[in-house]
């Protein structure tokens, strides 16, 4: 038996990083009932909402919640929990060490940096376009680069700069929409949009999301899953919204 | 069939195979996995390609079964690899699935009903619902068949 109230703060946190960072709610939950069972409580009652989390330990009549504001898609830091619940439960390390290492794996900076993600956003982009519809004319792989580059530069921006839920899918989307609006233009309708735009739109789509959404309500998280669901919609409303503020006017 | 694969079959691997790794680079999975879960997404898709190619049915049952045997193709391949670097299966099959996932189609639905084509914004979130739907089962049948695998083993 170890110190309950260490021990529930530290499988909270570790809830809270799966969950911010794009885990399903399955995993989370089977991680944080392996972390108290491992500590001396297998008894312990784990709860997990895609919107806060709870852990109550039975025998020392004591519980705790956690509310999770934002999620996102850090699957580094998944990865480094993952590791840590396996030496913690390999008693390479203990739980002091644990809950230390947990936090400085929450406030850790990304690993590549903004220069990989835009070359990354190009690249899904244009194979995808390609991959797709087949278009491939040196016009339609340019404008569907720079499109790209420029919604997923707007998205990631606006993204740091203020938590706006769903104003950054929308300007993304947008811009996408008015470069290759400037495109066609500029060649005289000599390119494909409709090819255009669904490549330069698959790193902001939540296609991840709404296969999630799925996965969880098909475990029986019949809460949590259409949750996901409502939270995907939104993004691909706004993300459809900005497309066609500026497909009007092709 | 044979000339399929040598031509457009090993382009849409090439493809896919920079697609997941470009969207494992925006995921920020680590670094060793990036190779790696560009292999399985480019196994994945090119499942679902050859069985669009060779499958004589309508659109939408020809995305179902692709993305079915895709999915699971995807789902068991992530779980070897998962095995065999030590990291969660969610590092591999996330990444993969993006050329599969209805994340164009679900931005189709919302476009077409905002422009005025009801008709086509349905055909397009009956896709999204078929795909998902599909993908999670396939994830499922895959899990199955990983532990069938690892209970081989042992």
């Amino acid at each position: 038996m170890t110190d309950a109230n260490l021990l529930m703060n530290t499988t909270l946190l570790a809830g809270a990083i799966l969950l911010e960072n794009g885990a399903e709610i399955a995993r989370v939950e089977d991680t944080m009932q392996r972390i108290a069972t491992n500590a001396g409580y297998p008894d312990a009652q784990v709860f997990v909402l895609l919107t806060g989390i709870t852990v109550s330990l039975p025998t020392v009549a004591a519980s705790q919640v956690r509310a999770i504001h934002q999620r996102g898609m850090d699957l580094e830091k998944v990865d480094q929990v993952n590791t840590l619940s396996r030496r913690y439960a390999d008693h390479e390390i203990d739980l002091p060490a644990f809950a230390t290492a947990l936090a400085h794996v929450n406030q850790a900076v990304p690993t590549f940096p903004l220069s990989w993600l835009l070359v990354a956003a190009l690249i899904v982009s244009v194979t995808l376009m390609v991959a797709f519809t087949g278009h491939a004319t040196l016009i339609d792989l340019t404008t569907c680069a720079v499109a790209g580059v420029v919604g997923f530069a707007a998205f990631f921006a606006i993204n740091r700069i203020g938590r706006i839920r769903f104003l950054s899918e929308f300007v993304g989307a947008f811009l996408i929409g008015l470069v290759t609006l400037i495109s066609f233009w500029i060649s005289h309708g000599h390119l494909h949009p409709d090819a255009i735009i669904i490549g330069a739109v698959m790193p902001l789509v939540p296609g991840v999301a709404i296969t999630n959404a799925v996965r969880d309500t098909m475990t029986g998280n019949l809460l949590s899953g259409p949750a996901r669901a409502i939270e995907a919609l939104l993004s691909a409303c706004a993300i459809g919204l900005g497309i066609a503020l500026t497909s009007i006017f092709y | 069939m044979l000339h399929w694969i040598f031509t457009t079959g090993l382009l849409q691997t090439i493809l896919a195979y920079l697609a997941t790794a470009a969207f494992g680079v925006l995921l920020n999975i680590p670094r060793r996995a990036l190779n790696l879960s560009g292999w399985v997404g480019a196994a994945g898709w090119l499942t679902y390609e050859a069985l669009y190619q060779v499958l004589p049915t309508t659109i939408n049952i020809k995305l179902a079964i692709g993305n079915l045997v895709a999915a699971v193709v995807i789902g068991v391949f992530s779980g070897l690899a998962a095995h065999y670097k030590r990291m969660p299966m969610i590092i591999f099959n996330i990444p993969s699935l993006v050329p599969l996932v209805p994340g164009g189609q679900s931005y189709r639905v919302v476009r077409n009903l905002v422009t005025g084509h009801p008709a086509i914004a349905n055909q397009y979130l009956a896709q999204v619902v078929i795909i998902a739907g599909v993908i999670a089962i396939g994830f499922l049948l895959a899990e199955f068949i990983n532990r069938l695998l690892w209970q081989l083993r042992h």
